[in-house]
C-alpha cells in the first residue's frame, strides 16, 4: 500500500530525514518509536504534505501513485489520514459542518454523491458510539476550547468518519491520562480491519500495551535503525534508546 | 503544491464581476460645483422653493467646512470642481409604467441580477433602481400602495408627498452635519423614500439598487425612511459600479425615523468597484447613515456587508431617544488589495432602559487596511442603559492591517457597557489541517470566513444572506496566508 524509498527531507535547510525505507501493507499496524528529535513527526508531516518540508531525495508510492506529487488535500482524498499531534482550533466552524464538508469532498473525489443530511447524521451517531465521542462536542466549533484529551479523541472520531486506508497517528497518546488513553486505543482497535493500515508514532511503549503492533521501527537521526516486533518495544521500555545508539555508532566506526 | 504566495497573487488578480459599463444617452450637467448647478438640479427636478433654499443652506455650510483629519487613512485629493453633479439617462418622454423604461437600462439591471420586470422579480422584494443620479424604476409600487406603504424615488416623493418630506428631511442628518452630508444636501439628485403607516407591517422586503455608470460623476443620493407607530419594515440596498481608472465619489445620506414601537431593519450589501490590485480607481464610499428611535420601544437595526469601494468610510448610527428603544449594528467589512475601510457605528443612549448591540467583523487580506471605529455614549437620563460590543478582526496574509478605535462615554452610573475584541489570523496551520481532511485551500478559507461572519449574515434577509455569502467567497477567493 505504502512504499517509502530512501526518503530524504529537510526543513529550513536542516536535514531531518536521511534515507527512510519502509513498506506498509494493508491490514498492518506499524509503530514508529524513537527519541525526541529523531524525525518521527517530520516523517508524518512529509507524508501528509506539509508545506514547510522539502523532499530532497527519494520516493513515496501510495497504491501505485506518486504521493509526493500530490497536494495535501489530494493525499487526504486518496486515503491518507494524519491524526495531528497538536490539532488546531478553528473558531466559528462547527465540528459537524467541518466533517460534512470533508466527507463530501472525499466522496466527490471518488465520484460519489454528497451524503444526505439524514444519512450523514446516522453515520455520525454510529461512529460517535464506536469511538466513544461526546455528542455535546459535535456542535461546538472545531476543537475550540477542547481539552487536550478531547482534541485527541476528536482526531480519532474524524478517523472513524472519514475511514481512510492509511492512518498515521502522530503522538496521539501524548498528554492523555490513562482513561483517555484507553478510550483512544479502543477506538483504534475497533477501526482496525484487513483493508486499513496504521502507523502509530509514539514516544512511549505505554500505548502499545493497548494497541498491539505487527512491527516496531526505531527511528534515530532521520533513519530507521532497527525493525522488530512488539518485543522490541518492551526492550526499549526497559533499556531506553542508548544501547541502540551505541550499537549504531559502533557499526559506523567499524 | 500551491504555496500561499501564489494564492495571494491569485486573489489580487481576481477580476471585479460587475465592471461593465452601459452605453446610454445621458443628460449631463457641466462639471463644477456652484450655486448655478444647484439651481439647475433643483429646476430639473421641478422642486418647490423650500427645497432649493434647503439645498443652498447645505451649500453654504459646505463652503465653511474642511475635510476631517481624524480618519485612519490618508485623505485622497478629490477635485470636487471637476465632477459632474447631475447625470441622468435621457428620457424620451414621461414614463407611466415599467414597460416604458429604456430596454438598455432594464438589460443593465438584469445583468446585475436585479430584474425590474415584476413577473420576473424576486417574489417578496420590491426594488427601486437608481442609475447614476436618478431612480429609473420602482417595482411593486401599486401593490404596496394598497396597504398605504409609500415606496418611491425621492424625486417623486418631493412632488407627491411634500409635507412628509419637508417634515423629516434633515431631521436626523442635518444639512450641516458633516462636510459630505452638507455636500449631499446641496447636490443630492435622487434616492428612495419610504413611509410605513401606523400599524402596518410592510409585506415585502424593500430594496434600492444603486448603480454608478457615467464617468466623472459623483453619486449623491438620499434615502429617507419613516416607520410610523407600530409599523415594521425591512429595507436593503445594493450597489455596483463599472471599472474605471478614476476614483468616483459616492456621498450618500440615509435617514431613518422610527416612531413608537416601530422597527426598521436596514441592510446593505455594498459591492462598489474596489479599484485594481494596485489601488488604481475605485469608489470613495463616504456615506452618512443615521437613524433615530424617536418613539418608545422602537428599534433600528443596521446590517452591512461591505466588500467593495476603494475607501469605505461610514458609521451607521442610532440615536436612542425613546425610552426602552433598541439599536443594533452588525457589520462585516472586507478589504483586500489596497482597499481601505474605516467604519463602525455610533450609538447614543438618551432614553431610559435603552439597549444596543454592536457586532463588527473585519476581514483584512492583501494590503488592505481595516479600522473599526465606534462610539457608545450614554446620557444622564439613560438609566439602566445597556450596550454589548463585540469587535473581531481576522487577518489573512501578513501585509494587511487591522485597527480598533472604540470610544465609550458614560454619564450615567447605572449604565452597563461591555466591550469584547479579538484578533485572529487564518493560519497556515488551520489551512493545512483542513487540507489534510480533503478540503482544498479555497474551500478552507471560505469555511473559516463563513464561520467567522455567520452571526452577521444571519441578520440579513434570507435571499440576500445567500448572495452575501457567495459575494464573500468570491471576494476572498484564494486569499490564503
Amino acid at each position: 500500500m505504502l512504499t517509502i524509498k530512501n526518503l530524504h527531507a529537510e526543513v529550513e535547510g536542516k536535514k531531518i530525514l536521511k534515507g527512510i525505507n519502509l513498506e506498509i501493507n494493508k491490514g498492518e499496524m506499524h509503530a514508529i518509536m524513537g527519541p525526541n528529535g529523531s524525525g518521527k513527526s517530520s516523517l508524518a508531516s512529509v507524508l501528509a504534505g506539509r508545506d514547510s518540508y522539502t523532499v530532497t531525495e527519494g520516493e513515496v508510492w501510495f497504491n501505485g501513485k506518486n504521493l509526493l506529487e500530490m497536494a495535501p488535500e489530494e493525499r487526504a482524498r486518496e486515503g491518507v489520514f494524519l491524526a495531528f499531534q497538536y490539532p488546531v482550533e478553528i473558531p466559528g466552524v462547527s465540528n459537524l459542518n467541518f466533517l460534512k464538508t470533508a466527507l463530501n469532498e472525499i466522496r466527490a473525489y471518488k465520484g460519489l454523491p454528497a451524503l444526505e443530511a439524514r444519512e450523514f447524521l446516522k453515520l455520525t451517531k454510529e461512529k460517535q458510539q464506536l469511538v466513544d465521542f461526546h455528542s455535546n462536542l459535535m456542535n461546538r466549533s472545531l476543537n475550540e476550547g477542547f481539552s487536550g484529551g478531547e482534541k485527541k479523541r476528536n482526531e480519532i472520531f474524524q478517523l472513524a468518519m472519514l475511514n481512510p486506508q492509511l492512518a498515521i497517528l502522530d503522538e496521539t497518546d501524548s498528554g492523555l491520562d490513562i482513561d483517555a488513553l484507553r478510550i483512544v486505543s479502543n477506538g483504534v482497535n475497533k477501526l482496525r480491519d484487513a483493508e486499513k493500515a496504521f502507523v502509530i508514532i509514539t514516544h512511549y511503549q505505554r500505548l502499545l500495551e493497548y494497541i498491539i503492533p505487527d512491527f516496531v521501527h526505531v527511528l534515530y537521526d532521520g533513519r530507521i535503525i532497527r525493525t522488530g516486533t512488539k518485543e522490541l518495544a518492551l526492550e526499549l521500555e526497559e533499556r531506553g534508546y542508548d544501547w541502540l545508539k551505541e550499537e549504531l555508532h559502533l557499526k559506523e566506526s567499524v | 503544491m500551491v504555496n500561499s504566495n501564489e494564492i495571494i497573487d491569485d486573489i489580487a488578480n481576481k477580476e471585479y464581476e460587475f465592471g461593465f459599463s452601459t452605453d446610454i444617452e445621458m443628460d449631463m450637467a457641466p462639471p463644477g460645483l456652484n450655486e448655478d448647478i444647484i439651481r439647475l438640479i433643483s429646476a430639473k427636478k421641478n422642486e418647490p422653493e423650500w427645497l432649493l433654499e434647503w439645498r443652498l443652506k447645505g451649500f453654504a455650510a459646505f463652503k465653511k467646512m474642511q475635510f476631517p483629519k481624524w480618519q485612519h487613512f490618508e485623505m485622497p485629493v478629490i477635485d470636487l470642481q471637476s465632477l459632474c453633479y447631475y447625470a441622468a439617462p435621457r428620457k424620451k418622454k414621461q414614463l407611466n409604467s415599467l414597460d416604458e423604461v429604456d430596454p438598455e437600462l432594464l438589460a443593465t439591471f438584469a445583468k446585475l441580477g436585479i430584474p425590474l420586470n415584476e413577473q420576473k422579480a424576486l417574489s417578496g422584494v420590491a426594488v427601486d433602481a437608481v442609475f447614476d443620479s436618478v431612480s429609473v424604476a420602482t417595482t411593486f409600487k401599486g401593490k404596496l400602495k394598497e396597504m398605504g406603504v409609500i415606496f418611491c424615488s425621492f424625486g417623486e416623493a418631493v412632488q407627491e408627498y411634500p409635507d412628509l418630506v419637508k417634515k423629516y428631511l434633515g431631521s436626523v442628518v442635518p444639512h450641516s452635519d458633516n462636510i459630505f452630508a452638507a455636500l449631499n444636501a446641496a447636490v443630492f439628485s435622487d434616492g428612495s423614500f419610504v413611509y410605513i403607516p401606523k400599524g402596518v407591517r410592510c409585506p415585502m422586503e424593500l430594496s434600492t439598487y444603486f448603480r454608478i455608470n457615467a464617468q466623472n460623476t459623483g453619486q449623491f443620493e438620499r434615502t429617507l425612511i419613516i416607520a410610523d407607530d407600530n409599523s415594521h419594515v425591512s429595507y436593503l440596498e445594493g450597489c455596483t459600479a463599472p471599472m474605471r481608472d478614476e476614483n468616483q465619489l459616492h456621498a450618500a445620506v440615509v435617514e431613518l425615523v422610527a416612531m413608537e414601537h416601530a422597527e426598521i431593519k436596514y441592510s446593505t450589501v455594498q459591492n462598489w468597484y474596489p479599484g485594481d490590485k494596485d489601488g488604481k480607481g475605485g469608489i470613495y464610499n463616504f456615506v452618512t447613515k443615521r437613524g433615530i428611535c424617536k418613539g418608545n420601544a422602537s428599534k433600528i437595526s443596521w446590517t452591512q456587508v461591505e466588500t467593495g469601494s476603494a475607501i469605505t468610510w461610514k458609521y451607521p448610527s442610532v440615536i436612542l431617544q425613546g425610552d426602552y428603544s433598541e439599536g443594533e449594528f452588525y457589520s462585516v467589512a472586507v478589504v483586500r488589495n489596497k482597499q481601505i475601510a474605516d467604519t463602525g457605528t455610533k450609538i447614543h443612549h438618551i432614553g431610559k432602559g435603552t439597549k444596543s448591540r454592536i457586532i463588527s467583523k473585519g476581514i483584512s487580506a492583501g494590503r488592505g487596511d481595516n479600522s473599526y471605529r465606534g462610539l457608545v455614549s450614554v446620557g444622564p437620563r439613560a438609566d439602566n442603559a445597556r450596550n454589548f460590543t463585540q469587535c473581531d478582526s481576522l487577518l489573512i496574509g501578513n501585509q494587511c492591517g487591522s485597527h480598533t478605535f472604540p470610544y465609550i462615554e458614560s454619564r450615567n452610573k447605572t449604565a452597563m457597557i461591555e466591550h469584547e475584541a479579538t484578533t485572529s489570523k487564518i493560519g497556515e496551520d488551520q489551512i493545512f489541517y483542513l487540507n489534510q481532511r480533503g478540503i482544498d485551500s479555497e474551500k478552507a478559507v471560505a469555511l473559516i470566513v463563513n464561520g467567522y461572519v455567520k452571526e452577521v449574515l444571519n441578520q440579513l434577509p434570507m435571499e440576500f444572506a445567500v448572495e452575501a455569502q457567495k459575494l464573500l467567497s468570491i471576494t476572498l477567493e484564494g486569499s490564503v496566508g
